[in-house]
């Protein structure tokens, strides 16, 4: 594949390779990533691509007999360098997974999580936080007058966004999202592509998908993983209109996968 | 396969009495047998400590108040008999709490061991150890405590040895194993995206076991230590060996005292069934049922709740 020469990297991966015991998971993957675009990733099942966005904030290291070489640089730092702080990563590369999964806690104390942790204890503070926080998924209007019920009590959709306001309340740089939308109904689905699209705004956003349509919809750039190998990674009107490689136009173009 | 299919719809519909429907009966039966037994039983049970429990107030004329509320037990003085029980209910409680409040953090605290910190080899060795423990009788427990901790206690902390503070340590050996397996299950059960999703945010190990693992897993901590606790409160033979059965109020935790447990079992051989005594004696059985009924609410109580959230 081809390598634009960028300049507004946030993220530049370089030779990286993953092993999960003896099963090569992820193969040679160079891939920048932009800040402030959102970049998809598609591919098939097992292809790699969740893999390689859980080591974008080194969540990998919590599954044993995992080995990892190459670089992974964020913001110029390789943070495959034994000695990075996983705290101080996380609180900049945020991550919202497939299925919403809030804390059996109330709203506030699930966005409130996060900056709590992060040492910020006044009341005002994270009063100004968690408000801000849920304003930017557009949950406020539905939950401000029960913050202190239990999250648990959401509908998916909007546990999901309460998910994406907890991750946003760290104030990160990158939002990680493995899947946000496969386990959500139609409706729920439209409203998170629409933050997703105000999000990049702020924010640079890498999401796994297996919505062709909604790469495609969200994405500036996009990425085809296959056997644990970036096929293409280029702009998303041109993957979806000409890619260059064969095996992305059988995948798009529904031929296997 | 072809035969059954050319059958009208009918005959191979509709319910015959074939031999399959007998079998289900027949299992149905069986089940049914085995769980009206056990409820039976339970039933005469209570029916029966109800009964004799209730003897001593309204056959024997003690009163109930003083029953519960006096310090002075003296059964076996004809002329000025006194029948109060509260040192011994009092025993009870001290051992019972006393025990939990030493058994519960170390349980707890095995638990999350156990399932957050070392999950391997942590688990490989405390898990034997607690089924070792579980396997231990309590005459056992009460024979060590007797031989090791009672003159420990006498030389290094004073009195007799034979206290409440014997009988606490033993309990809460013997209701170890009780709360560490029912708080690891109850840790372990834990869905693993609680845990990712706190780590996502830059939390550590020690933050996530303390601000969302432990939180969420506390109605079935609770359940852990109510069961622990039960189990402490009806415990007799080991607590007995050391606790020194007298019938004062303790005034300290190096003081000898009694169980209602204690007093039970140490009575129940030389008392003629029907006399005062026999039957007060089954009053105090009584309490420890309805304690333990109290005890079974209490988990129901949290398990309601667990489902809530």
């Amino acid at each position: 594949m081809s390598i634009q020469t960028l300049t507004r990297e946030i993220f530049d991966v370089k030779d990286l390779n993953l092993w999960y015991g003896d099963h090569h998971a992820l193969k040679g993957i160079y891939f920048p990533i932009q800040k402030k675009e959102v970049t998809a990733m598609i591919g098939p099942s097992g292809c790699g691509k969740s893999t390689f966005l859980k080591t974008l904030n080194l969540m990998n290291k919590m599954i044993a007999n995992v080995k990892i070489t190459g670089e992974v640089k964020f913001d110029g730092q390789n943070i495959l360098h034994p000695k990075t702080d996983l705290v101080e990563l996380r609180k900049h590369v945020g991550m919202v997974f497939q299925k919403g999964n809030p804390f059996p806690q109330s709203i506030y104390d699930n966005v409130a999580y996060g900056p709590r942790i992060h040492g910020i204890k006044k009341k005002t503070h994270l009063d100004e936080i968690v408000t801000k926080a849920l304003m930017d998924v557009a949950l406020w209007d539905e939950v401000k007058d029960r913050l202190t019920a239990p999250a648990l009590g959401l509908s998916g959709g909007q546990q999901q966004r309460l998910c994406i306001a907890r991750a946003l309340a760290t104030k990160p740089d990158v939002l990680l999202m493995d899947e946000p939308t496969s386990a959500l109904d139609p409706i729920s689905t439209l409203k998170i592509e629409e933050l997703i699209f105000e999000l990049k705004e702020k924010y640079t956003i890498v999401i796994v998908t297996h919505n062709m349509q909604q790469a495609a919809r969200v994405s500036d750039k996009t990425a085809f993983f296959l056997m644990g190998e970036l096929i293409e990674l280029s702009e998303t009107s041109t993957i979806f209109s000409m890619p260059k490689d064969s095996r992305t136009e059988d995948y798009i173009t529904g031929r296997f996968g | 396969m072809m035969e059954k299919l050319l059958l009208p719809a009918k005959d191979r519909l509709l319910k015959s009495k074939s031999s399959r429907l007998d079998g289900e009966f027949r299992g149905k039966l069986i089940v049914l047998l085995c769980a009206a037994i056990m409820i039976s039983a339970t039933i005469a049970i209570t029916i029966f400590l109800g009964t004799k429990g209730l003897q001593s107030f309204t056959k024997n004329g003690i009163s109930f108040i003083e029953f519960l509320t006096s310090t002075k037990w003296n059964p076996t003085d004809k002329a000025n008999p006194a029948y109060g029980v509260l040192p011994f209910i009092f025993g009870s409680f001290a051992v019972t709490f006393l025990s939990a409040l030493i058994a519960a953090p170390l349980g707890i605290g095995g638990a999350i061991f156990m399932t957050e910190i070392a999950p391997s080899w942590g688990r490989k060795i405390l898990q034997p150890v607690v089924e070792l423990l579980v396997g231990i009788p309590s005459v056992v427990y009460g024979f060590i405590g007797l031989t090791v901790l009672v003159p420990f206690i006498r030389e290094h902390a004073g009195g007799l040895g034979f206290s409440l503070l014997s009988g606490t340590i033993v309990l809460a050996i013997m209701i170890l194993p009780t709360i560490t397996t029912i708080a690891t299950d109850a840790m372990s059960s834990l869905p693993n995206h609680l845990r990712e999703g706190s780590y996502a945010l830059g939390a550590t190990r020690w933050q996530t076991i303390r601000k969302v693992l432990v939180p969420a897993a506390l109605p079935s901590l609770l359940t852990a230590i109510i069961l622990g606790m039960a189990r402490a409160f009806g415990e007799a033979l080991a607590v007995q060996m050391v606790i020194g059965n007298v019938r004062d109020m303790p005034s300290s935790i190096l003081d000898a005292s009694a169980t209602l447990t204690t007093i039970i079992t140490l009575n129940m051989g030389h008392t003629t069934y029907g006399s005062v005594e026999n039957n007060t004696l089954w009053s105090m059985g009584l309490i420890l049922l309805i304690m333990s009924f109290a005890f079974i609410l209490l988990i129901r109580y949290l398990s309601s709740r667990r489902k809530l959230r």
